[in-house]
C-alpha cells in the first residue's frame, strides 16, 4: 500500500497532448485529447484510470512517460522534473509501458529471450552474456514463465502468455514505474485473473508503483487504491477507489459506476442503471463549458459557460462539476 | 413442445490437423418469451453452436449429429430453402461486430430495407417506413436522416443498434446475439442491453444471449448453459447456476472473476492452459485443469445429472455428495 502523506512519487501537473488533424487542404485543427489534467501518484500505489472509449487514458499513459510530446503541463518524477532530453534518458529506465494487445505487441519472429532483453540491450544494462542471460531468466520466473520458453517464439504463445512476455520485457529496466493499458482486457477471465494476481505480487514484490487503465470497472476497482474519471480529455472526478465506487459524485462517475453488469444475479436485476443520453461527441467539437453537458441530467446556463474546476470537496475526493453539492444532497 | 429443441447436436471442422469436434452434444430447450444465456471461455463452443442452428457454418464446418427442431420442425438435413424462411423471419442473429454484417458500400436505410423486403412482402414504401419505425424503437435519433447515411458515419453503439434493428424487423421468434455488446463501452453496453430487454418483452421474443461477461448473464437470462470443450458442463436458472453451481469448471468461473468486494483479496484463477480440442481427454474434459479431479474424472466422462427440477450438470463431485448422503460413508 502507498505512504499517504509522502511526496509523490509521479506528480503530473496540467498536461495537455493536443494532436493537429487535417480538415481541409492546408488547414489543422487542433484535437484535445488531453486537456488540463493534473494527478498524483504515491510510490506503491495503483491509481485506476477509467472512461469511455476516446477519452484520453491511453494519451495521459503515452504522454507522461512522452511516447508522445506533452503539448502543456509539468511531468514530475521523484521530485524532478523531467524537461531535458538527459532527464527523459533517467526516466526511461525507471517508467515503462505494458501494452494491450498481446497479440499484436510483439514481434512474433523473435525469440521470448530476445524480446525480453532488448530493452536490456538499448540501454546498456547487461556487461556479459551470461549476465543477459541470467536476467532474462530472472525475469521470466517473476512473470511465472519457465525457463525452456526462452529459445521460442512469440506466436506460439497463448494471449495470457503473450501478456506475460510484454509484461516481463517492461520489467527489463528495473522500473519503478508501470504505465498498464487495458493490459488484460484481450484475455479471457480465467487467464485474466491470472494476469491481475501477477500484477499484485510483483507490485508486493518489487514495490511498483502503476497506472492502470482499463474499461472493465470491476477489473479497475479490484487492483486499484484509487480511481480517476475522464470523460473527453478532462478529468472529471478522482478519490479513494472503495469511495468512488460506493459514493461516486459527478453525474458521468455515476452513471458509469451504474452501468457495470455486476456478476450476481438478485444485485443485477434490482440495480437501477442511469441511462445517457445520446453519444459522446467527438474531441474535435467538445462542448464550451463542462465537457459533459450535453449529455448531463442536470446541466444548466452555468454549465455552458464555464468549465468547473477539478476541487478537492471532501478529503482526498476530487469533483469537477459546478453543482457537486446539489446534486448529491 | 418448445419453441426451440436441440438434442445431441454435435458440429465438427473438418481441418488439415484433423476433427475439430467444436460442439460434442449440446442439448437444450427454448421456450417463447425466454432469455437464455450461454457462457464459457474462447473457443469453447458458444457461436459454433449458434452458427448450427442458423446453419450458416465455414465451408469446412458440418453439423454430423443430433436434431435442432423450431416448432417442431426438424431443421438438421431440412435443406437450405427451408432455412432460408428460417433464418431472418423466424430466427435472427447478431454479431459482436456490426461491421462484418453491415456492407460499407450501401446506406443504413438501403440495407434495412433490402432486410425487410427479402424476408416480407413488403413494398419499397412500406419497406422504408417499418424501417424508419424500426430504428425509432431501437432509440435512433433522427431516423430519417440516419437512412441515409453510411455505417462509418455511425458510432459503435449506433451501428450495433441498426443492427438490432435489422434483426427485429421481421419479428423474429428467436434472437441469437453473439458477444452483441462486448466491443462496447460500459455506459453503451448498458443502453444496448437494456434496449433488448424491453424489446423481448414488448415483443415477446426468445433471447440466446452468447456472452464471456458474467455480470451481463446476471443482468439478463432466466436460464444460464455453462459450455466447456464444446460440451454443456452445467444448465440452470440463472440463480441456480450463480448462487448454487454444480460443476467444478463454473466454481472455478465464479471465482476468478472480480467483483464489487474482492479488492484486497487474491482472485483465484483456474489454472492451466485451455483445451486443446485436437487433444481431448478421455474423461472429464476439464480434469487436467480441475483441483478436485478423482480417479473416475480422468477414466470415463461424467453423465449428466439432474441437481433439481432447475438445474442439471455433468461432474462426478455430484455423484460423490449423492453416494455419501445416501451411505453416510465417505467415497
Ligand atoms: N496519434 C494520434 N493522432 C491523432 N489523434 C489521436 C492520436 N492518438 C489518439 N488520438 C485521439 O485522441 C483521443 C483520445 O485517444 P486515446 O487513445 O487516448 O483514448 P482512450 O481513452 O485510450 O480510448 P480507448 O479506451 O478506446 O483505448 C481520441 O479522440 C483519439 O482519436
Ligand atoms: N471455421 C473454423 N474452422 C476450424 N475450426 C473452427 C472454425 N470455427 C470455429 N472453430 C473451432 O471451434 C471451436 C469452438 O469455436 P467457437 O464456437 O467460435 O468458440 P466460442 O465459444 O469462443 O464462440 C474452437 O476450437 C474453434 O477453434
Ligand atoms: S458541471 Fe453542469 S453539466 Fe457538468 S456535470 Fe456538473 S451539472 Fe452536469
Ligand atoms: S468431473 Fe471431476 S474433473 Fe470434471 S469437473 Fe467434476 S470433479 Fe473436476
Ligand atoms: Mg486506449
Ligand atoms: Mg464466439
Amino acid at each position: 500500500m502507498a505512504e499517504k502523506n509522502a511526496a509523490p512519487l509521479v506528480d503530473i501537473r496540467h498536461l495537455k497532448k493536443y494532436f493537429n488533424i487535417n480538415v481541409g487542404a492546408f488547414q489543422t485543427k487542433p484535437l484535445k485529447a488531453v486537456d488540463d489534467v493534473s494527478f498524483t501518484i504515491q510510490k506503491g500505489e495503483t491509481l485506476g484510470l477509467v472512461g469511455e472509449s476516446g477519452c484520453g487514458k491511453t494519451t495521459v499513459g503515452r504522454t507522461i512517460l512522452q511516447l508522445y510530446k506533452p503539448t502543456a503541463g509539468e511531468i514530475i518524477y521523484n521530485g524532478q522534473p523531467v524537461k531535458t532530453k538527459r532527464d527523459l534518458k533517467t526516466f526511461r529506465t525507471k517508467a515503462t509501458m505494458v501494452f494491450q494487445d498481446p497479440y499484436s505487441s510483439l514481434n512474433p519472429r523473435m525469440t521470448v529471450s530476445d524480446i525480453i532483453a532488448e530493452p536490456l540491450d538499448v540501454h546498456g544494462l547487461c556487461k556479459t552474456k551470461e549476465e543477459r542471460r541470467a536476467r532474462v531468466l530472472e525475469l521470466m520466473s517473476y512473470v511465472g514463465l519457465n525457463s525452456e520458453h526462452a529459445s521460442r517464439y512469440a506466436h506460439e504463445f497463448s494471449g495470457g502468455q503473450r501478456q506475460r512476455i510484454g509484461i516481463a520485457r517492461s520489467l527489463a529496466v528495473n522500473p519503478e514505474f508501470i504505465v498498464c493499458d487495458e493490459p488484460v482486457s484481450a484475455l479471457d477471465v480465467s487467464i485474466q485473473a491470472q494476469v491481475i494476481n501477477m500484477f499484485d505480487e510483483l507490485q508486493d514484490k518489487l514495490g511498483l508503483t502503476y497506472l492502470f487503465i482499463a474499461h472493465d470497472l470491476l477489473v479497475v476497482r479490484h487492483i486499484s487504491d484509487r480511481i480517476a474519471v475522464m470523460y473527453l480529455g478532462k478529468m472529471v472526478e478522482l478519490a479513494d477507489a472503495k469511495e468512488i465506487y460506493e459514493h461516486p459524485l459527478h453525474p458521468y462517475s455515476k452513471s458509469l459506476i451504474s452501468a457495470v453488469p455486476v456478476p450476481d444475479p438478485k444485485i443485477a436485476r434490482a440495480n437501477v442503471r442511469i441511462a445517457l443520453k445520446g453519444d459522446i461527441p467527438s474531441p474535435m467539437n467538445a462542448p464550451s463549458g463542462c465537457p459533459f453537458r450535453t449529455r448531463c441530467q442536470y446541466a444548466c446556463d452555468k454549465c455552458a459557460e464555464r468549465m468547473p474546476e477539478f476541487k478537492e470537496v471532501s478529503a482526498g475526493h476530487f469533483v469537477a462539476c459546478h453543482r457537486t453539492a446539489e446534486i448529491n444532497d | 413442445m418448445s419453441l426451440l429443441e436441440v438434442n445431441n447436436l454435435q458440429t465438427s471442422f473438418f481441418t488439415d490437423a484433423g476433427e475439430v469436434r467444436a460442439v460434442n452434444g449440446v442439448s437444450f430447450s427454448l421456450e417463447h418469451g425466454k432469455v437464455l444465456g450461454i457462457v464459457g471461455e474462447s473457443g469453447s463452443g458458444k457461436s459454433v453452436t449458434a452458427y448450427s442452428i442458423m446453419q450458416i457454418l465455414a465451408d469446412t464446418g458440418k453439423i454430423v449429429g443430433g436434431s435442432i427442431k423450431l416448432d417442431g420442425q426438424e431443421l438438421v438435413g431440412a435443406g437450405e430453402k427451408v432455412m432460408r424462411t428460417v433464418r431472418g423471419n423466424k430466427i435472427s442473429i447478431i454479431f459482436q461486430d456490426p461491421m462484418t454484417s453491415l456492407n460499407p458500400t450501401y446506406t443504413i436505410g438501403h440495407q434495412l430495407m433490402e432486410a425487410i423486403m427479402l424476408h416480407t412482402d413488403r413494398n419499397k414504401q412500406q419497406a422504408y417506413e417499418r424501417a424508419v419505425e424500426m430504428l425509432r424503437l431501437v432509440n435512433v435519433n433522427e431516423p430519417e436522416r440516419r437512412m441515409k447515411q453510411y455505417p462509418h458515419e455511425h458510432s459503435g453503439g449506433m451501428r450495433q443498434r441498426v443492427m438490432i434493428a435489422m434483426a427485429l424487423a421481421c419479428e423474429p421468434d428467436i434472437l441469437i446475439a453473439d458477444e452483441p455488446t462486448t466491443a462496447l463501452d460500459v455506459t453503451i453496453q448498458a443502453q444496448i442491453l437494456e434496449l433488448m430487454q424491453s424489446l423481448q418483452k414488448e415483443l415477446g421474443m426468445a433471447i440466446i444471449m452468447i456472452t464471456h461477461d458474467l455480470g451481463v448473464v446476471a443482468q439478463l437470462c432466466d436460464e444460464v448453459i455453462v459450455m466447456y470443450a464444446g460440451s454443456i458442463c452445467e444448465q440452470g436458472t440463472a440463480d441456480e447456476i450463480f448462487y448454487n453451481p454444480r460443476h467444478e469448471y463454473t466454481k472455478g468461473l465464479m471465482r476468478s472473476i472480480p467483483s464489487v468486494d474482492s479488492a484486497g483479496t487474491k482472485l483465484q484463477p483456474i489454472t492451466g492452459t485451455p483445451i486443446d480440442l485436437l487433444n481431448m481427454p478421455k474423461g472429464c474434459p476439464f480434469a487436467p485443469r480441475c483441483d478436485a479431479a478423482m480417479k473416475i474424472c480422468i477414466r470415463e466422462r461424467c453423465e449428466r445429472m439432474q441437481i433439481n427440477e432447475n438445474h442439471a450438470a455433468a461432474c462426478w463431485m455430484n455423484v460423490k455428495a449423492a453416494f455419501e448422503a445416501q451411505t453416510g460413508e465417505e467415497a
